[in-house]
């Protein structure tokens, strides 16, 4: 167990350590950021004045709770898994400097390189989805606070199902990375595909249908779809409560990824944690599997 | 690990990857103790059979015990007993050399009190003390090759494996670094298993395993592999060309050396006699053994200094 906290430890310093892998990690959130403030910020708040009736005048607070809603949902969404991905690297570094070589010739049992390597990919990115999400409720707070302390709760729950997915995900597919040009692959294809894929730049509605399909069959869909939940649910019952209609407010909440479509099926919110959930479940099977038959491939 | 008179024995180890047989049916053994050098060019089979000393690949056939047990059945108390230094430093080069030691040590179930007293020993064994708060990657090539032994040595080994300690260092370093070890052999009377392309550490070995795509093709103490495959040789100095022809030694057998010539003879009999017979001649001399890379051009045709830098 020592041993076990004393190589989290040395796996998290390096990350932090390590320039290129700490702000590698930062790039997709970076890039959402920015497109928020050149142009997506607009096109949030002018499909909701396109949405509202006629000549409906609606409070700025609540479009305001919508769009920041919309903001940070995407920024933790994309976040959770990008962050995982990046810290999860050191596993192939390992591989590249000796490191794991090194850790292969000690006493040490198969399983403890193997978790400390998904302990400390879930501690660095629980810290720094934390600190985004403190960031969210600080913007929250001045463009205009609608959560419950059940939304920030969930909202947290979402957050932590998230992170664990996006851990055991980058695991699995770091397990079988071995160079610098694959690290680079993955990174990038990761860094540049997960936030379309899972409607952080653009919500999932608005793509083609068939698409929106293969998306439906994606786990990490319905934890962005859980966190735009959480994040505007009390925004969205603000406006009922100011007269919009619920026939609205639910294509409000359809164009905005909240309801989300399995064949034409909506998909409760349960549902979408149990999905979340079990694919976390699933995929650390998977990975524990695979670290069992490296274990018997060596001597 | 047992008493046992051999730290490591190997019979009739073989490997094959695809079509390349890597390792053919090698067989050796290493004594307790004794500084024992493994040469062989790149690709010999060097690599590939430290890898299955320590465990890290399968063999297809053959027999390995080190301390007198087998790493198939004894895995565990095998690694306890093996500490290697590789070519190229594993270490960490954004930790401080504590955080490095710390790291490797609790692999071993090494932490606290016993890491801190540990930490103290090597210090002074390696002289570490000023190094230990300094992040790994701002140190000397030699301050890390110094910083890679004391990794391998935290566990206490009883083995210490040094594949390609020295490569790419400079002489000064390299000198440091080898005073370093044999200290540590004297010291804490470890069994060293070396692999080098400096063919004068290998001549300080107590025994000399030379290995050529996958075989043992010769073995034996310095002095033996000399003495079996070299012959000896005269270093004359201060005499002209000439004098040098009118010996009457093939020319393939005479090299000319700075201020003289070295002059290849069977044995150290036949050295005598030439002397005896050109008094005249030999004003100014000495006989010396082969070097080792006489003796591993002989027994392989190859060069082994021209090989540094790369993976066997």
């Amino acid at each position: 167990m020592k041993s076990l906290r004393i190589w989290i430890k040395r796996n998290v310093k390096l990350f932090f350590k390590d320039k290129g892998l700490f702000f590698t990690s930062l790039i997709t959130p970076a890039i959402l950021l920015v497109l928020y403030i050149t142009f997506l910020e607009k096109v949030y708040r002018d499909s909701f004045g396109m949405a509202l009736p006629g000549n409906f005048l609606l409070s700025e607070d609540i479009i305001d709770a919508v769009v920041g809603g919309q903001l940070i949902s995407s920024l933790l969404a994309v976040s959770c898994v990008t962050v995982a991905f990046c810290s999860n690297m050191l596993m192939v570094q390992d591989k590249l400097t000796g490191a794991a070589r090194d850790i292969g010739l000690s006493p040490v049992p198969p399983h403890l390189p193997a978790l400390s390597y998904y302990l400390s990919t879930l501690a660095v990115t629980v810290l720094i989805a934390l600190v985004a999400v403190g960031g969210g409720f600080v913007y929250l707070g001045v463009m205009g606070w609608y959560l419950s302390v059940a939304d920030v709760l969930l909202l947290l729950l979402d957050v932590f199902l998230l992170v664990m997915f996006g851990t055991v995900l980058s695991s699995i597919i770091n397990f079988f990375l071995s160079s610098q040009g694959q690290i680079s692959a993955v990174g990038t294809i990761v860094s540049s595909g997960y936030g379309f894929l899972c409607g952080a730049y653009m919500p999932i509605s608005q793509f083609p249908e068939g698409l929106q399909r293969v998306i439906s069959f994606l786990p990490g869909t319905y934890g962005t779809s859980l966190l735009r939940n959480h994040a505007m649910r009390g925004a969205l019952e603000a406006m009922k409560e100011e007269g919009v209609p619920q026939e609205i407010v639910e294509l409000i909440r359809d164009s905005i990824d909240c309801n989300l479509y399995f064949f034409d099926t909506k998909v409760e919110e349960w549902v979408m944690f149990a999905i979340l959930g079990g694919s976390v479940a699933l995929l650390l099977a998977v990975y524990i599997l695979l670290n069992l038959r490296r274990a018997k491939q060596i001597v | 690990m047992n008493q046992a008179t051999y730290a490591i024995e190997i019979q009739g180890l073989s490997k094959r990857f695809g079509t390349i047989q890597a390792v053919d049916r090698v067989s050796f053994s290493v004594k307790r103790g004794e500084l024992f050098a493994f040469l062989g060019v790149n690709g010999a089979g060097k690599s590939t059979t430290i890898a299955m000393l320590c465990g890290q690949l399968k063999k297809d056939s053959g027999e390995i015990l080190i301390g007198g047990v087998s790493p198939t059945t004894h895995g565990e108390q095998i690694k306890r007993s093996l500490g290697v230094v590789f070519q190229q430093s594993v270490l960490d080069r954004a930790l401080t050399v504590r955080d490095n030691l710390e790291s490797r040590a609790a692999l071993y179930g090494i932490y606290g009190k016993e890491l801190a007293r540990r930490l103290t020993e090597l210090s002074e064994l390696l002289e570490l003390d000023s190094l230990l708060s300094r992040p790994l990657g701002k140190l000397s090539g030699g301050q890390q090759r110094r910083i890679d032994i004391a990794r391998a040595l935290i566990h206490r080994p009883q083995i210490l494996i040094l594949d390609e300690p020295t490569t790419g260092l400079d002489p000064q370093t390299r000198r440091s670094v080898w005073q370093v070890i044999s200290r540590l052999q004297r010291t804490e009377g470890l069994t060293v298993f070396l692999t080098t392309h400096y063919m004068e550490e290998a001549a300080e070995a107590d025994h000399v395993v030379i290995l050529e795509s996958g075989s043992v093709v010769a073995e034996g103490t310095p002095l033996e592999l000399k003495n079996r495959y070299t012959g000896d040789f005269i270093l004359l100095y201060g005499v002209t060309e000439e004098e040098v022809r009118s010996l009457g030694v093939p020319s393939d057998r005479v090299e000319s050396i700075p201020d003289g010539w070295r002059i290849g003879v069977a044995h150290t009999k036949a050295a005598t006699d030439l002397i005896v017979a050109h008094p005249h001649i030999f004003r100014d001399y000495e006989i010396v053994k082969g070097r080792m890379d006489d003796v591993f051009l002989s027994v392989t045709g190859k060069t082994l200094s021209e090989e540094a830098g790369g993976e066997t």
